[in-house]
């Protein structure tokens, strides 16, 4: 019988509490937190960007095609769009590109930091290396990422009215309207509890890849590899239990 | 003074160091000599805390590692720096910035008295106006330069270095041993090296251990070695190796 998931799952929840060891200076924490943020929040906003609002494009352009029935109102353009934005498109779509661009870097460089005996130097220092390598990220992660899910939904739904209303497909009143019609506080929650959890899943995961990552550079590009695998499969995953658990 | 008392470790159940008892003395170069896989690093790794051992005790002037709470390990911690084989300097951050690592950790200095003291490990090890430099921008003897300069930021009392001529020219490897020798007499220092350079032995050591197999087959200084290579074929096939080398 292989043992390797219960292995890997084991270290994974050991790593995870081994962070919170030994804290550091609040100060030096506070900087890495804001390094972290910076690098995770505003360096992927433009890719965050561009896919939404093409993503609530072609949903527009996509329903209309599929609205074949003239007594179906135009306004429900605008509210398939705004709705499926919001439960699926925004977190799950923007988290799985996340888990490609803010993963597979989270992965290399932790990856890179330990066969470069980077890891060892903390730890020979008396750092709590995953303390000051992975929570920094983690906690930088679980503010950005809801954060660049609401940047998600909010482009994508302009994206649709924008295509919409250029292709002459519906006005402006039939979006807003159709958009209206059946929004809930609740699914803007739902949303951003599933942007919480991706944002967890990538940030660490990624990171244990990276920290017990061995060998040299080609085991640095595996890691990376294995985290944005893994993450994008625990994202599917999640999508739906949560989908299960909440709706 | 570091010392070791019936140290083993094994991996799985491939045992790598077996029963070892060694001494390293206080302002010395203590030097951890022999063939690759003997079980040299493993050793070294033990005795800073990246291994755990499977029995034994590593005494820190009589502070058995092994037996202490986080917060005393922590102390002590801060009392040892290491020079890594590939210098391990973070490579996200400055030279100026890799050496004040240290200060910003456990210091309780200005920003002022941190970059004053940073020039000063800086012009230590004979190295100006690279402050801004990152370690990508600079030589391979720099780069050990700049590692022992990050080792000594905070006021140590035990340095390791491992293989620090690794990757070196002779005339860089050369000004590395005196540099690691000035620094180490003039602070007290209880070095160990991790070294298969026998030029390096005959330049600066002081207390030579000679492991083989992962068991520590001798022990003494620089003039018993001579003696002690006609005594033990496993030492004067490693020392006629290194030299061929």
């Amino acid at each position: 019988m292989n043992f390797s998931f219960f292995y890997h799952f084991g270290r994974y929840i050991m790593f995870l509490r081994s962070m919170l060891y030994k804290p550091e200076k609040f100060k030096v924490f506070m900087n890495r937190l804001f390094d972290e943020m910076n690098k995770i929040g505003i360096g992927s906003l433009p890719i965050v960007a561009i896919t939404s609002l093409f993503i609530g494009a072609v949903t527009t352009v996509q329903t209309a095609y599929q609205l074949v029935s003239g007594l179906i109102a135009k306004s429900v353009i605008g509210t398939i769009v705004s709705d499926s934005t919001m439960l699926e498109l925004g977190p799950t779509i923007t988290c799985l590109v996340l888990s490609g661009k803010v993963g597979a870097h989270i992965s290399s460089e932790i990856g890179n930091m330990r066969i470069s005996e980077q890891i060892d130097a903390l730890e020979v220092m008396g750092i709590n290396a995953p303390g000051y390598l992975a929570l920094p990220k983690i906690i930088a992660g679980l503010i950005m990422i809801p954060i660049l899910n609401i940047i998600a939904i909010t482009l994508s739904i302009y994206g649709g009215y924008m295509a919409g209303e250029l292709s002459g497909i519906l006005t402006h009143d039939q979006f807003i309207t159709g958009a209206r019609a059946t929004f809930k506080g609740f699914t803007l929650f739902f949303s951003m509890i599933k942007a919480f959890t991706f944002a967890f899943i990538i940030t660490s995961v990624s990171s244990y890849q990276g920290y017990y990552t061995q060998g040299g550079a080609l085991e640095v590009g595996e890691s990376s590899t294995k985290a944005v695998v893994y993450s994008s499969v625990l994202i599917l995953f999640f999508d739906y239990l949560l989908a299960e658990l909440l709706l | 003074m570091i010392e070791l008392k019936n140290v083993n470790k094994s991996f799985e159940d491939k045992q790598v160091l077996f029963d070892i008892n060694a001494q390293f003395l206080s302002g010395k170069n203590n030097l951890i000599i022999g063939a690759s896989g003997g079980g040299k690093s493993v050793m070294m790794k033990c005795m800073v805390g990246l291994l755990k051992p499977d029995s034994g005790q590593i005494e820190f002037d009589q502070r058995d590692m092994l037996s202490l709470d986080e917060q005393q390990l922590r102390e002590v911690r801060r009392e040892i720096g290491m020079l890594f084989q590939g210098t391990a300097l973070f490579d996200s951050l400055t030279v100026e910035q890799n050496i004040e690592f240290p200060l910003k950790m456990f210091s309780k200095m200005t920003p002022a008295q941190r970059r004053e003291r940073v020039n000063f490990c800086l012009k230590r090890v004979n190295l100006e106006n690279i402050n801004k430099k990152y370690p990508s921008e600079i030589s391979g003897g720099m780069k050990k330069r700049v590692g022992i300069a990050r080792a000594i930021a905070l006021d140590i009392k035990y340095l390791f270095c491992d293989e620090p001529n690794s990757g070196l020219d002779p005339i860089t490897s050369r000004l590395i041993d005196a540099l690691i020798d000035e620094i180490t007499k003039e602070y007290g220092i209880t070095n160990v090296i991790n070294s298969h350079d026998m030029k390096t032995v005959a330049d600066i050591g002081d207390h030579i251990i000679f492991v083989y197999k992962g068991q520590k087959w001798w022990e003494g200084n620089k003039t018993d070695l001579k003696h002690a290579q006609r005594e033990i074929k496993e030492l004067d096939n490693f020392i006629k190796a290194s030299y061929f080398e």
